[in-house]
Order: C-alpha cells, then sequence, then structure tokens
C-alpha cells in the first residue's frame, strides 16, 4: 500500500526538507514505522514515549480527522493522503 | 523579511513551549519543534514590577497600551486604534432578573475599530508583524477576525489577504472587503480554510495571525483581564463567564490576572472560571461533564458560528483552568442562546451576536443550577456586537406595528399593542 506523507515544516529538517514523502502500510500505525525508516527521529516528535500519538498533532487521512475515522488503525488504501498538521492554529 | 533581535531593555524574553518549555527567540513560529506543543510569550516579571504601578497605567494611554509591558512587543512604535478599555458596567436589571448581588459586564460589542474582541488580539498581532519586518499580514477566518485583521491592516498600511469558506454570509464578507485586502474565498469549510493557510504561510512569508504569529495575537486577551481589575479599582472578580472557542481568550483572561498578582498590582485572589459553550458545538463541555481529560473533536451544527471550533486549539488548557478554579463548563442550547441575546438587549440595552448569547444564556443556567452565588462578583464577557449576525436572529426580534397617518390609526395600534402585552405579562413567570 502505497500513501503518501504531507510533513509539516516543523519536521521537515528530519525529511530532507521534503514537503512530501512516500510511504508504505496499511493502517496508520504501519505508515508511522515506515516513515521512521524513511525519517529517522520523526516517530519520537509525533509519538509519546509510550507510544501514544502526542495530543498536539492531528493526523488527517484524506482531509478527514483520523478521530472521525478508526484512530490509529484507520485503513488506509493505495493512494490515499495522510497529512500531519500542528493543532495549534485558528480563532476565528 | 528581517527579523528584528529583541532589546535588552523589553520585557519580553522569548517564546517557550507550553508542553516541554523549550525555549525559542521572539520569532514568527508558533508549534514546537520537539513536541508540537503551543508556543507561549514569557517575560521579564522583575522587570516589569520595575517600570509599572497602577499609576503608570492609569496615565497611559486610553486603548489596551496602557498595558504596554505585558504585551508581546519591543518597540515604542505600536498600532494604536484606540482599542480596548471597552465599558464595564454594573449590571442592575439582569442581575435583578437572575437573582445576582454583583454582576458586571464587559461590553466589547462596542470595541473599536470592529466591534469584538478580535481587535485586541489583532492590534498586538500586527504591531508584533510590522516589528518583524512582515509587510503582508493574513488570516483565516469566518467573520470577527477577518473584520479586525482588514480594518488595522489598512489603518497600518500593510498587505492585507484575508481567506474565508466560500459560502459566508454576505455581510461579513462586505464588513471585510469594505477595507481593501484580497479576499479570498475557499471552496471548504474552516478546518479546511485553517490547514490550506498553514500551508501558505510557510510559503509566501506571510504574517498570518492566528497562525505563525499567534503566540502574539493571543497574548491581547490578556487586555481583558487587566481592564477588568483596573475598572473594578484595582481587584479581581469571584467569578467570571467567558466564552470558549479554541479557548484561548478563556484561559488569557485568566493569565492577565495572574500577571497582575505577580507584579504586586493586584491583592491575590482566588478567581473561579466558568466557560461558556453552544451545545451544538462543545467539545469542551463534554470532555468536562464526562470527566475526560482530553477533548474528542466534534462537527459543529450551532447558531453560534463565530465559537463553532469543532477542534479547539487550546481546548485540554481550558478544562484543566475550569477544573483548577473551581469553574464550570456548561453548554446552551440555539433557543436558549436566541434567548439570551434577547435577554442582554432587554434588560441591559446592549446588542450582542451569537457567542455574546451563548454567555448570557450559560450564566443564567449557571445560577439557575446554584454554581454561582448571589453574593460573587461575577463578570461576564460580552465579545461581539449583534449587528453582525442579523441573521441568527432577525425571525425572532418581534415585528412593527404597521399603521396609517392618522390619529384614529395610532389609538388603535396602541390598544392592540398594550392588550399583547398584558397577555405575554400573563404568561410570564416572575
Amino acid at each position: 500500500m502505497s500513501v503518501t506523507v504531507l510533513i509539516p515544516t516543523p519536521l521537515r529538517k528530519l525529511a530532507n526538507e521534503q514537503a512530501t514523502v512516500h510511504c508504505s502500510g496499511s493502517n496508520l500505525t504501519e505508515v508511522l514505522d515506515s516513515l521512521e525508516e524513511r525519517c529517522p527521529g520523526i516517530k519520537a516528535r509525533l509519538c509519546t514515549e509510550n507510544g501514544d500519538l502526542r495530543r498536539f498533532v492531528n493526523f488527517y487521512v484524506n482531509s478527514e480527522d483520523i478521530r472521525f475515522l478508526q484512530g490509529r488503525d484507520t485503513p488506509l488504501k493505495d493512494g490515499d493522503e495522510v497529512s500531519i498538521v500542528p493543532a495549534i492554529a485558528g480563532g476565528r | 523579511m528581517t527579523q528584528t533581535p529583541l532589546r535588552t531593555t523589553a520585557t519580553l524574553k522569548g517564546l517557550r513551549c507550553r508542553e516541554c518549555g523549550e525555549q525559542y527567540p521572539g520569532e514568527a513560529r508558533h508549534v514546537c519543534e520537539f513536541c508540537f506543543g503551543p508556543l507561549e510569550a514569557h517575560y521579564d516579571y522583575e522587570a516589569i514590577r520595575g517600570c509599572t504601578s497602577r499609576r503608570s497605567i492609569e496615565a497611559g494611554p486610553r486603548s489596551i497600551w496602557r498595558y504596554r509591558p505585558f504585551l508581546p512587543v519591543v518597540g515604542e512604535r505600536v498600532i494604536d486604534v484606540g482599542t480596548g478599555l471597552t465599558p464595564l458596567i454594573r449590571s442592575e436589571r439582569l442581575a435583578r432578573r437572575l437573582g445576582l448581588g454583583a454582576l458586571y459586564i464587559k461590553n466589547d460589542a462596542v470595541n473599536v475599530p470592529s466591534l469584538s474582541f478580535k481587535d485586541r488580539v489583532v492590534s498586538v498581532a500586527l504591531t508584533r508583524a510590522r516589528e518583524l519586518g512582515f509587510t503582508t499580514v493574513s488570516c483565516a477566518s469566518t467573520g470577527n477576525l477577518a473584520n479586525a485583521t482588514a480594518a488595522i491592516a489598512a489603518h497600518a498600511g500593510l498587505e492585507c489577504y484575508i481567506f474565508i469558506p466560500a459560502d459566508l454570509e454576505a455581510g461579513k464578507v462586505l464588513g471585510t472587503l469594505i477595507y481593501g485586502p484580497q479576499v479570498l474565498a475557499v471552496e471548504g469549510n474552516y478546518d479546511q480554510v485553517n490547514r490550506l493557510c498553514s500551508e501558505v504561510a510557510d510559503r509566501h512569508g506571510w504574517g498570518f495571525v492566528n497562525i505563525n504569529l499567534r503566540p502574539y495575537y493571543s497574548e491581547g486577551s490578556k487586555t481583558l483581564g487587566f481592564e477588568v481589575a483596573e475598572q473594578l479599582g484595582w481587584r479581581l472578580p469571584d467569578h467570571v463567564v467567558a466564552p470558549v472557542a479554541s479557548g484561548s481568550l478563556y484561559t488569557k483572561i485568566f493569565k492577565g490576572f495572574q500577571e497582575l498578582i505577580k507584579t504586586g498590582l493586584v491583592e491575590e485572589q482566588a478567581v473561579r472560571m466558568s466557560g461558556a459553550q453552544a451545545t451544538g458545538c462543545s467539545p469542551v463541555a463534554q470532555a468536562f461533564k464526562a470527566g475526560r481529560d482530553f477533548i474528542a473533536p466534534v462537527k459543529p451544527a450551532t447558531v453560534a458560528k463565530s465559537i463553532a471550533i469543532g477542534n479547539p486549539a487550546d481546548g485540554v488548557y481550558a478544562l484543566d483552568l475550569a477544573r483548577r478554579t473551581g469553574g464550570h463548563i456548561e453548554d446552551v442550547t440555539d433557543a436558549e442562546i436566541i434567548e439570551g441575546i434577547k435577554l442582554l438587549a432587554q434588560t441591559e440595552g446592549i446588542f450582542t451576536e451569537t457567542a455574546g448569547g451563548t454567555t448570557v444564556a450559560v450564566l443564567k443556567k449557571l445560577v439557575e443550577q446554584g454554581k454561582i452565588a448571589p453574593d460573587e462578583l461575577t463578570v461576564v464577557y460580552i465579545t461581539g456586537n449583534g449587528l453582525k449576525t442579523q441573521e441568527a436572529i432577525a425571525p425572532y426580534a418581534g415585528e412593527t406595528l404597521k399603521i396609517e397617518a392618522n390619529l384614529a390609526s395610532f389609538e388603535r395600534a396602541l390598544e392592540r399593542a398594550r392588550t399583547l402585552d398584558r397577555l405575554d405579562w400573563q404568561q410570564t413567570l416572575i
């Protein structure tokens, strides 16, 4: 399963300044492992020491927040887009 | 874009991550590189203490800039369009209706230049943007923030781009367009607009008031705390009721109170912080009631659009603050919000928007539940103006009496109006 991961600015140093990285995996947990192989060190920025997703990072699959889907177990298919977005923005 | 180094005499020390404590210089960034936590301005409070007194503040400008040492700017040249120092009104009729002994209303419905509390945060954000060398400023907004950013950018001569969802009401678009910014109507909802803006900010080096300038922007809300303390005669209230959208305003009011204590300007005192949400978008109230310490995002469906943030950035901090101070986060239905708008208008002569209706309705609910004691000095924050959300209230505001231009027609209408009034009274529980 090949999915595109959009990398936010604060993490681009770990991704050779790339805005997108192609990863594999059939759910988000697997994609995070795949991302770590390509961008060593990035997983520690996204997950806490016990492996939970950090509370100020939001993940989207094809523009839908994973908390409205199945969280880390959200199934992914070829060509899906995973966005990593810092939670801190907005104010209407 | 050039970065202005912090002057050593400035009270602003830089930015610090609220989660892990990592420090950063005072530049345009809002997210910690290590843990994604929010960055917050931090200050040299000894320096503030040394240069600030009640008297020096009282002798300052009649605007938020009288509290400049507490704000995240370093230069002398601030953008002062008279924002702030809005009325704090001792409520007589609403207080009596609710059974409260000491109720005050902070009325930001008449803030300048654009009639909402956003004038405060934008005045601070654009001042800092100019210090950091930005010539173009921007925001993602559905209304109040767009109005404030466009207006104050026009005053300051900054180039301005506003991103809005394409389906926004005509009145809000007009209230932005008139100041001459480029308005980009994005086909998508607010969350999508916001995410697009995160990308644009990186790409073009613009100052987005609610994204990369957010640590400066959000500090402007502290002035709502400073002003209330000064207007009460340099003391803190016992209880505050304020709207909760992202949770930023609500938490910054409290930060303002704490800074006044820290610098010796007011006596230390416990303040209970209560927050108001609309039931149709109440992720923080739901978490509060369920005893959760995390926020489950929701899809908004409420008339109170200006506070409909389904995924609130400062939600966990708002939750924590309500619990820590013995406050409550409560929510009210759209029907209660409309009643709240009418109640405030008809008891105090203040026409607020739906966010204000939400706050008044929650105030009423908390009093009815016995969660605000009659003798608590309570301040309710009204943050926006009703003329901006006319669609929401128009069907419920009542109708004119149409008459012919003669006395007989007038007398008939008067008789009829008085009869209807009497019928109304008979149905009203007093």
